[in-house]
């Protein structure tokens, strides 16, 4: 399991990598909270629970990590931590995470701020043995 | 894709295939030439699909019901559906609206505000006027607002703009007069933004952001247009301050709503989607109308934020200069990711039409009712943002611009290094200390934001005024430069 931040003219790719889709979703949730802080320093003192639910597994990433950004603004938190799961129904796709994370402080080392996760670059398949979730995020 | 040189400044991409308008982009040889360098359609770096600006450009021209052209200013550079720096015009009947052409953060914008203070007031006390605009100016992440909104607060700030600010106690009521749109967007509709968008702004209100958002301390050095400057009230040495800011969290969410409904309209209204970012809705339709009613309330979220952060630099400057609040005054407040219906003219008729600006401001030119009665006939002047270390311009709007481009400027200067490069490159201390040798005065609140805004890694902004100048949809009124710069 690891992140990959991808290079980017104007903003950043986060590639999560893993051996299951669940696995891939939680570390491009990690890749998309290390542009904006050291996540050694994010302790895990709170946690946020997320249920959502897209069209494709695609729009679920970046419905996902949307979600995350939303939770950072309403309740000053940042995320060192998540777990996922995902599954499909005749609905389509659905995601039960969890992030766990504690207030923002100074002493995380703070980057920039993402605003949003975005359709471009955005993929989620399977590469050999592993799982590759990534898009591109606007700063 | 065909190129035609139409002349110095401007350059064709022809019709063909299913264009319905040519593109037309109004660069000189230089701006181009990393435009062509740029991947075409297909496997990005990181092996997604990627967009150059140019085949973005042209698929904007592709979307129903566009008029006369796609158009990319001079600071044009790839962006999510519409490059950065696009301008589409629609038939309000057969158009359409295009989430791409707004992007996420709704009515990013600048405001200037002019004060009666000179250079020789600021020089000798530049460490003094950034510790308190950092000290009283929310910014960088996780910030906090003064404000605390509820839902019905929030509410009133997507109805009334930057009314709701003056309401409030923040600003002067003669504000309003400088902000596009006097600072109150018609057609917004607080019951079209989600209650999760809404919840984002209950403490984001009156925050700066991160990123390339700044607020900085100015000074005029070079006045090119005295009519114009007089009728802006600038002179050379005035100390001058940009706020360049947007719709925060709730604005951002919008767009993260809307991204999925669109797509969902393209495929029911049968308009093919050519990259993702560009899915849209007919403005005649219940998604394209709930939408634009959404992109209005995220218009005067970011009108709001800017008229509370303006009385927060008054605030701070007030007791250093024994400066009342009324000694320093809106020069002009306009945003630069926009939609909104506008008149103008086509074929030598005057038409409604749908005007999306992404990263492009609007640039009215003289004579134009919507500009304020002092600035009429020298038409409203524009902002662009140059880096913490180099200079930014004043340009206003022309009658060229009004018919070549529908009155529409550039923005800024446009990234040549990604962040993570530039991160690379610089360090945030080091950049900073640098730049207080060539006498700008920076505080951050994150030095790798810092490093990733460092003036290296931007394109050279004389660059892109020269195009917009030498096309004449802009004209130049004033170079300044930074004294005192503040990053989120």
């Amino acid at each position: 399991m690891a992140y990959e931040i991808l290079d980017h003219e104007a903003d950043a790719g986060v590639r999560g990598i893993g051996g299951t889709l669940d696995e891939a979703f939680a570390e491009a949730a990690r890749g998309m909270f290390s542009l904006m802080a050291d996540l050694a320093q994010v302790q895990e003192r709170g946690e946020v629970t997320i249920d959502i639910r897209a069209d494709t597994l695609e729009g679920l990433l970046v419905a996902w990590l949307g979600e995350l950004l939303r939770e950072r603004d309403v309740r000053g938190m940042l995320f060192s931590r998540f777990e996922v799961r995902i599954g499909q129904d005749e609905g389509g796709w659905w995601l039960e995470g969890r992030a766990w994370g504690e207030l923002i402080a100074p002493r995380h080392r703070l980057g920039v701020e993402v605003k949003a996760a975005t359709y471009a670059g955005l993929r989620v398949e399977r590469r050999g043995e592993a799982y590759i979730a990534q898009c591109v995020v606007d700063l | 894709m065909e190129l035609k040189k139409i002349d110095d400044f401007v350059w064709e991409i022809p019709k063909a295939g299913e264009m319905r308008v040519p593109g037309w982009i109004f660069v000189s040889e230089r701006l181009l030439r990393p435009l062509l360098s740029g991947k075409g359609e297909g496997e990005g770096e990181g092996g997604g699909r990627e967009w150059n600006a140019l085949v973005q450009v042209r698929n904007v021209a592709c979307l129903p019901g566009i008029v006369t052209a796609s158009i990319a200013m001079p600071d044009v550079h790839p962006g999510y559906g519409f490059p950065i720096g696009g301008v589409g015009a629609f038939d309000p009947d057969e158009g359409v609206v295009a989430m791409g052409g707004v992007g996420f953060d709704i009515n990013c914008g600048v405001r200037v505000l002019a004060t009666p203070l000179a250079r020789s007031d600021i020089e000798g006390r530049k460490e003094e006027v950034a510790d308190a605009l950092f000290a009283h100016v929310p910014a960088g992440l996780g910030s906090e607002g003064k404000i605390r909104l509820t839902l019905e607060g929030v509410d009133e700030v997507l109805e009334k703009g930057a009314v709701f600010a003056l309401h409030r106690g923040y600003g002067l009521p003669e504000d309003l007069e400088y902000i596009e749109e006097n600072g109150r967007m018609e057609g917004a509709d607080p019951a079209a933004v989600s209650k999760r968008a809404k919840e984002r702004e209950f403490r984001q209100i009156g925050t700066l952001g991160s990123g390339n958002h700044y607020l900085e301390v100015q000074y005029v050095e070079e006045i090119a247009d005295g009519e114009a400057a007089q009728a802006y009230g600038l002179e050379e040495d005035q100390i001058l301050i940009a706020i360049h800011c947007g719709s925060r969290g709730l604005g951002h969410q919008i767009g993260q709503d809307s991204l999925p409904e669109l797509e969902r309209a393209s495929r029911k209204y049968g308009i093919p989607i050519r990259e993702r970012e560009l899915v849209c809705a007919p403005i005649r339709s219940p998604e394209g109308e709930k939408y634009l009613a959404a992109v209005f309330a995220g218009i005067n979220c970011a009108f709001a934020n800017r008229q509370v952060i303006a009385h927060l630099v008054r605030e701070a400057l007030a007791p250093l200069f024994s400066l009342p609040p009324g000694k320093i005054r809106t020069l002009y407040d306009v945003g630069h990711n926009n939609v909104k219906f506008e008149r103008h003219g086509v074929d030598g008729e005057e038409v409604r039409l749908l005007v999306h600006r992404k990263g492009s401001t609007r640039a009215f030119g003289p004579g134009r009712r919507e500009n304020p009665e002092r600035y009429r006939t020298v038409g409203h002047p524009i902002f662009v943002g140059g880096t913490m270390g180099t200079a930014s311009y004043i340009l206003r709007g022309t009658e060229v611009g009004m018919e070549k481009a529908f009155g529409s400027g550039v923005h800024g200067a446009g990234r040549a290094m990604s962040r993570a490069k530039a991160k690379k490159r610089w360090r945030g201390e080091e950049l900073v200390r640098d730049l207080a040798k060539q006498g700008i005065v920076v505080r951050a609140h994150s030095y790798a934001g810092a490093a990733e805004e460092a003036p290296g890694a931007y394109k050279d902004v004389d660059l892109v005024v020269e195009a917009a100048v030498g096309a004449g949809l802009n004209a130049l009124v004033a170079k300044v430069r930074p004294l005192v710069c503040i990053k989120g």
